[in-house]
């Protein structure tokens, strides 16, 4: 009997396992260029992970590089979908990510297999023969050379043109750099109001109810305070973007659709 | 006169109670519910998608595959037929979503054996409008899987919801019913044939 539960426990413990390696886990602490697969020196990879995290710092659009040595028996498509949509690349608001998939040949019998996974809100700017284009002519003659780092050095930018022509959140970034202002002016507002109301009240009776002015005072205050009101100021999209420290902050809740192409040689 | 208030008090609150209960139990009913229909117009705009790709990709093989007519024929027949059978959200059953997952397996079948034909003919494989067709075809393949897939969870919740205790009581009070999965086709798994 005891050995039977050990048995059981030993299967449901290696199916854990097995079902964890499938797909890579998210980087922690998070990191845009994920070389799973060691194709790309050090530096290489340093300046590709500049180079995007820069890129999301501007325009809020998040390219995740990742290269794995095997897909685990999954499609390249499905693969690189499941990456996006467990990663949550790209913003909530937006779902502005991008996965670019790499599993590099081994030897001549092997295939080496490209992809590249477009999220909901960046399928009207690179729309499937786009992303198909640019994974055969930008990456794969290099790949074919073994040089990884300069077919995803192109692809990414020429993936960053044209992301940015779509969503350049310039303004998404200056709405939450100004947050502190449009959170406090709604208080601003009020307790001048506050204060007036107070005053001429204090010139009619001597012991004002500030009770009332206080309320009526704080509704105008919101009302003249904007959209924003006292609610929060402007808001996030996955919450976990901030861009601040230097560092890059995290992932956002992008969604994917199965958007993108690939190829293999 | 005491006594008959707390008796007022308490049927009141057990009033509330179930009130808020069925309030909020069959509000989400119809959220859920609702979802569900919200993602059967996503499924049904990927398949949507496919269709319209069609008469452009069959355009562009009958100028390079010249013997492949009964293929091609096929092909818009299918697509024919899966453009006729729509089904209104409100009206998911398992009967009419058998009837358009049939349309569309056809679909699919009549398509993957296009696409293993073409591969004889070097020329078309080499025209950038065929590939950029191709990767369209292959990416709203993808997207029909992960809709279907994303229709399925949603089903699999409301009808969870539904189904569990004590909210089936009042699922049957009001008239909510299962709504139907989409099943994987029978012989999907194996690779269509073609005879040379």
């Amino acid at each position: 009997m005891k050995k039977v539960l050990l048995s059981l426990l030993a299967v449901i413990l290696l199916a854990a396992y097995t079902s964890a390696q499938d797909i890579p886990a998210r980087p922690n602490p998070p990191k845009l260029v994920n070389d799973l697969a060691g194709v790309m020196s050090a530096s290489q990879v340093q300046y590709l992970e500049s180079k995007l995290r820069h890129f999301h710092d501007t325009t809020s659009n998040q390219i995740v590089v990742l290269t794995v040595n095997s897909l685990n028996g999954y499609d390249k498509a499905d693969f690189a979908y499941r990456v996006g949509e467990q990663w949550h690349v790209g913003q909530k608001k937006f779902d502005n990510g991008m996965v670019l998939l790499v599993k590099p040949k081994h030897g001549n019998r092997d295939h080496g297999q490209a992809y590249i996974a477009v999220g909901y809100g960046l399928e009207p700017v690179i729309p499937d023969a786009i992303a198909r284009r640019i994974v055969d002519n930008e990456m794969i003659p290099y790949f074919k050379n073994n040089n990884y780092f300069k077919g995803i050095d192109k692809a990414t930018t020429i993936l960053m043109e044209m992301a940015a022509g779509e969503i350049s959140a310039k303004g998404y970034n200056k709405a939450t750099e100004g947050s502190p202002w449009t959170a406090v002016l709604p208080f601003v507002i009020f307790i001048i109001i506050f204060l007036l109301i107070r005053g001429s009240n204090a010139k009619r009776y001597s012991m004002g109810h500030s009770g009332t002015s206080f309320w009526t005072a704080m509704m105008l205050g919101s009302m003249l305070g904007g959209s924003s009101g006292f609610g929060g100021g402007s808001s996030f999209g996955g919450g976990s973007f901030g861009g601040g420290g230097g560092g890059f902050s995290g992932f956002g809740g992008g969604s994917f659709g199965g958007g993108g192409a690939g190829g293999s040689w | 006169m005491k006594k008959s208030w707390i008796v007022i008090i308490v049927i009141v609150v057990v009033l509330i109670g179930f009130y808020s209960m069925f309030k909020g139990t069959y509000n989400n009913m119809v959220t859920k519910g609702e979802s569900v229909d919200a993602q059967w117009s996503q499924v049904e705009n990927v398949y949507q998608r496919r269709a319209d790709l069609i008469p452009n990709l069959v355009n562009t093989v009958k100028g390079y595959a010249t013997h492949e007519k009964e293929t091609l024929e096929g092909v818009v027949e299918a697509r024919a037929k899966a453009t006729s059978v729509n089904i209104d959200a409100s009206n998911l059953t398992p009967q009419s979503m058998q009837a358009f997952q049939k349309a569309q397996d056809g679909l699919s079948g009549a398509l993957s054996k296009l696409m293993v034909v073409v591969e004889k003919y070097p020329d078309l494989k080499a025209n950038q409008n065929f590939l950029d067709l191709q990767a369209q075809l292959e990416g709203t393949e993808n997207r029909i899987a992960v809709e279907r897939k994303k229709f399925n969870e949603k089903v699999r919740e409301y009808n969870t919801y539904i189904k569990t205790f004590p909210n089936n009581l009042y699922a049957g009070m009001f008239g909510f019913t299962q709504k139907p999965y989409f099943k994987a086709a029978q012989g999907s798994d194996k690779a269509p044939e073609v005879k040379f």
